[in-house]
């Protein structure tokens, strides 16, 4: 690693201001991926922030048709949280699945969206569940918030300061887990909203980060069932390839866990 | 037996320092003065060293030397050598490349040194080491042995043409050529054994200290034969003579085979220690691992069994690729030659047998002996053979190989090896009624219905393990004897210390060792230490790998044992005023038979040291010593069913149950025998499903971190039912057959077996990834 300089933030505005004055600065909300990127000489921020330990980013709320899950909040707080496992069970069910307990315990909401991964599994429930983000300066909607691998529609410097899910009529995650980091070799997240909209969103798969899927949509707004995925045609191209999945089986992957995350969804 | 003594399953003595965190490994280690080694490994799988400027980095604070492989030649500090001379069918010796520790010229796989920064902090060597320019010419690289033997193909070493070290032959071809011809069946098939990385817990770490006064060497080194490491050092290596070096192997966290050898970074830490005048420290990181720790593995083969009218095998016919890498280690040449083609018999009665192998160069990270080294490839090739000829000749796998096995010991197999002993019937029955073998058709019929591809898959396997004779290995080309040493101590106030030329890296010999001890002499486990890893300490000693420790190290404790024992019998004799032979040793007591006259140990112990009265002649003292050489391999063999489910939609196999029936011989500690066939199905079921070095086409690794390759974990391994079937080898006093590599040998093939008889399709490579059972599935 190299030489940084560590902040640790006690309060929203004071981490911005911190990070105003570096000259290479980044936050740091859990550290899953920029502690080993760092540790690999592959980044060199002057400055770290660490968010995590602010207060007043730490909750997960359940209120109306809204859960909140605030940015600093550590993936294993949210899968067993009750609030999440009430309102939308399918998002604490994804928080458990998140890499291994020692990065659940770590990681967080706000620095997985923040980074955004293509094989990260929050993005999936976020899109598919048209949930919004809020920032400290404003809230973006999941549609406009995923900008292609890892980036995003966060300006510099901005932070992430909670997520609102609409908690909808039926949701469901089904992940195919990559052998090596766990991370998703392929996770489809479906969602039907109270208004009887079907969004489903696919993580993994694509060489351009967390994508909704039309055909899928189209065919579980037609018959929300398991078998509604088998007529569907998911072409391989834009899918990534690599040694643990080719784009021919990360399309198949795509049709059967979206299958399984219907019949997770009832 | 006793509650401590041999059959006892006692908790592991050396356990409380592991896991509170007070073992001693290398990298805990810190002297005075102490300066930190960063290597500058070369990003190219095959270039040319044009010229390294270390001119920034020498001006960067705290650095305190920038080497290169130029100047370590320039000291005629010796190449890395092979120690085991293998010859080609047309009687040339093997064709190797020199290897020096870092490359003066030329870099032959990604990860190779080409120079090392010496440093105040490990910090400031990596940054400085950022600041050395190395100025390469990248040359075209090969990495697959079927591209490599091409014409045409990228040249690695001049020595070696066509990217061949050797081809070497075993067996009766003429023989085998006959038994083709009148066979009724022959069985062909293309089998590839996929490359691994060992990935012990701890990596590899180095700490050269050199004494300028008394011009001596002490290094700390991640070995598991310290006094191998001295020998080649001093002999080859011209680092100092055996009395001006130390080689201290302190606690070491596994190696799995891949700390027998000595590296150019040991090499290099000591020369850099002397040529500063400081110690100097090396600790690989995980990706050094991956890049530079020799690799196991990677055979390509084909092969053809010939089968009689009734199913009996005729003749068996091999032909075998094996990838060494870009340099030959230092046991590399013997893994696929004498470990690999001379157990292709495996477990059953085979007339002839010739297996042709040819060692190939590519760019890749060397390859040498890795858990079972040969033995696995051996086991899985047959396995897999026997397993496609059931189905080709739509017998029952298991009854094929029932009416194939041998039965008769001892038995000549056509390829050098002699079985002493085994009932392999007895395993393979124990296996099939633990996993209920004649209920399986019911329960993959009910799996279908639930829309899961159940399959079974049996795999037989056999090892030559405590590998030994010395004079034997030595006639197959081994540069080095394979006996074991040991020294029996015992103090003036009667505890024990044994030294042991065997290494534990995780074995658990600091239990099982002084199991023995309490088992002759009836005291408990606590009032005996062992000593081992230090050539100050111990006399001398080979090491530890190839399943040898409790087979022959043990036995060498046993023989050292005997003779303390003979004398302290003489002692108390003496002082009970009573015959020798009527001595016998109970509960720590000397007692004269038949008697309550009785002498405790701690008084004999002090009678050998005060010395006041001792029988006439005798020398004062209680210490003994033996060197154990064996008459022969020993042969642990078993039988792995495994059950399991194959998900059509995913290709992701799940088991369903895995049954283990070893033959080991004598079991001294059941429990650590469980441990270590525990350990040993997960690499075999590792390499199977999971794991896979791979490179590209132009030699860059795809799989240098645990991010890309994939280490078994809990959660991909089932609850393994272990049971035994005993037949003590007659070539070792104690019965012992060694167990430290079976699992890794035999689990593999029950997997894949397992997994083609789910999706009834037979061509299936390892690993057998969910995408790679997916596509065979759906394969026209």
């Amino acid at each position: 690693m190299y030489q940084t300089t560590y902040h640790r933030a006690s309060s929203v505005d004071e981490a911005a201001a911190t990070f105003a004055k570096g000259s290479e600065a980044k936050y740091l909300s859990g550290g899953q991926t920029l502690l080993p990127v760092m540790k690999q000489r592959l980044a060199s921020p002057s400055d770290v922030i660490d968010l995590a330990k602010i207060k007043e980013l730490i909750g997960v709320e359940a209120a109306g048709d809204t859960l909140t899950i605030k940015a600093a909040t550590p993936h294993y707080d949210v899968a067993t949280s009750d609030a999440a496992k009430k309102a939308i069970p399918a998002v604490a069910y994804l928080a458990s699945l998140i890499g291994d307990p020692a990065v659940r315990y770590r990681g967080t909401i706000g620095g997985s969206l923040a980074n955004n991964d293509p094989a990260a599994d929050y993005p999936a429930a976020v899109l598919a569940l048209g949930a919004t983000i809020k920032t400290n300066k404003r809230s973006i909607a999941a549609d406009d918030y995923f900008k292609g691998l890892f980036t995003t529609a966060l300006e510099d410097g901005e932070i992430i300061t909670a997520v609102s899910f609409p908690v909808p009529a039926k949701a469901g995650y089904a992940k195919f887990p990559h052998p090596a980091s766990r991370f998703a070799l392929t996770g489809v997240f479906v969602a039907k909203t109270k208004a009887g909209d079907v969004r489903v969103a696919v993580t993994g798969a694509s060489q351009s980060g967390v994508m909704r899927v039309a055909a899928l949509e189209n065919a579980l707004k037609a018959n929300w069932s398991a078998s509604a995925v088998d007529s569907v045609s998911i072409p391989a191209s834009g899918l990534l390839s690599d040694i643990h999945g080719s784009s021919d089986y990360r399309a198949n992957l795509i049709k059967v866990m979206a299958a399984r995350a219907v019949t997770a969804a009832g | 037996m006793g509650v401590e003594g041999i059959g006892a399953s006692v908790v592991r003595k050396e356990d409380k320092r592991f896991i509170t965190g007070k073992g001693r490994y290398v990298d805990d280690i810190k002297l005075p003065g102490m300066t930190y080694a960063h290597f500058i490994r070369s990003p190219h799988a095959h270039a040319k060293v044009k010229g390294i400027d270390s001119s920034a980095a020498l001006k960067m604070p705290g650095v305190v030397a920038v080497l290169t492989g130029k100047e370590i030649v320039d000291d005629k500090v010796g190449n890395l050598i092979c120690g085991w001379a293998i010859t080609s069918k047309d009687g040339t010796p093997m064709k190797m490349g020199a290897w020096p520790a870092m490359a003066p010229e030329t870099v032959r796989f990604v990860g190779q040194a080409v120079a090392v920064v010496i440093a105040e902090s490990k910090n400031l060597a990596r940054d400085a080491a950022e600041a050395v320019v190395v100025d390469y010419e990248e040359l075209p690289a090969v990495a697959d042995v079927n591209a490599a033997i091409k014409a045409g193909a990228p040249q690695l070493h001049p020595e070696a043409p066509g990217n061949q070290v050797y081809d070497w032959v075993i067996g009766d071809e003429n023989a085998v050529n006959d038994a083709f011809a009148k066979a009724a069946n022959v069985v062909k098939m293309d089998v590839t054994n996929n490359r691994l990385a060992p990935n012990p817990m701890e990596p590899r770490s180095a700490l050269a200290d050199y004494d300028t006064a008394e011009e001596h060497y002490t290094l700390y080194t991640t070995s598991q034969n310290p006094h191998v490491a001295r020998l080649v050092l001093s002999a080859f290596y011209n680092i100092a003579p055996e009395h001006k070096l130390r080689v201290i192997a302190p606690d070491v966290g596994g190696g799995f085979g891949s700390k027998i050898y000595i590296y150019p970074e040991e090499m290099v830490a000591l020369w850099a220690s002397k040529k500063t005048g400081r110690p100097v420290k090396w600790t690989g990181d995980r990706t050094e691992a991956f890049l530079t720790d020799a690799h196991g593995r990677d055979h390509v083969t084909h092969a053809e069994m010939a089968f009689d009218a009734s199913n009996k095998i005729l003749g068996f016919r091999v032909k075998t690729y094996a990838n060494f890498g870009a340099y030959m280690s230092l046991f590399s040449s013997a893994v696929p030659t004498y470990l690999y083609a001379t157990l292709l018999s495996g477990q059953y009665n085979i007339p002839a047998i010739h297996a042709e192998v040819i060692g190939v160069y590519t760019n890749t990270t060397p390859v040498d002996a890795y858990r079972g080294a040969g033995r696995p490839e051996a086991s899985y090739l047959i396995e897999r053979m026997m397993e496609t000829a059931a189905r080709q000749l739509k017998v029952d796998p298991a009854a094929l190989r029932k009416s194939n096995f041998i039965t008769q010991f001892p038995h000549q197999t056509p390829v050098i090896m002699a079985y002493d002993i085994g009932d392999f019937n007895a395993s393979l029955d124990a296996a099939m009624k633990a996993i209920d073998y004649a209920g399986f058709a019911a329960r993959k019929a009910q799996a279908k219905a639930q829309g899961k591809l159940r399959g079974i898959g049996v795999s037989c396997y056999i090892e030559a393990c405590g590998i030994a004779p010395s004079k034997a290995v030595g006639s197959l080309g081994a540069g080095v004897g394979l006996w074991e040493s040991a020294e029996v101590r015992v103090n003036p106030v009667g505890t024990i210390e044994i030294l042991t030329g065997s290494h534990s890296h995780g074995q658990g010999h600091e239990t099982t060792f002084c199991q023995l001890v309490a088992d002759r002499l009836g005291v408990p486990i606590s009032q005996v230490s062992i000593v081992h890893g230090d050539t100050d300490k111990v006399q001398f000693g080979m090491g530890t790998y190839g399943s040898r420790s409790a087979a022959v190290g043990l036995t060498a404790i046993l023989k050292a044992m005997e003779k303390m024992e003979s004398k302290a019998k003489k002692i108390a004799a003496h002082a009970l005023e009573a015959s020798e032979a009527d001595i016998v040793i109970e509960n720590g007591e000397f007692k004269v038979t038949g008697t309550d006259k009785a002498i405790a140990l701690p008084m004999v112990a002090l009678a050998a040291y005060t010395a006041h009265n001792l029988p006439d002649g005798m020398e004062p003292g209680l210490k003994e010593s033996a060197f154990y050489d064996p008459s022969n391999f020993t042969f642990p063999a078993g039988a792995y069913i495994c059950e399991l489910e194959v998900d059509p939609g995913t290709g992701k196999t799940t088991f369903v149950n895995f049954v283990a029936a070893d033959d080991f011989g004598r079991l001294i500690n059941p429990m650590i025998v469980e441990g270590q066939v525990h350990g040993g199905l997960a690499q075999g079921i590792g390499q199977a499903l999971l794991e896979h070095a791979v490179y590209d086409a132009n030699g860059q690794p795809v799989t240098a971190s645990f991010m890309d390759y994939t280490m078994p974990r809990a959660d991909d391994l089932p609850s393994f039912k272990l049971s035994h079937t005993t037949t003590l080898c007659p070539g070792n006093p104690l019965g012992i057959k060694g167990c430290g590599e079976a699992g890794a040998i035999g689990a593999s093939a029950a997997v894949i077996n397992a997994i083609t008889d789910a999706i009834g399709k037979n061509n299936l490579e390892m690993p057998a990834t969910p995408d790679r059972v997916w596509r065979t599935i759906h394969a026209a």
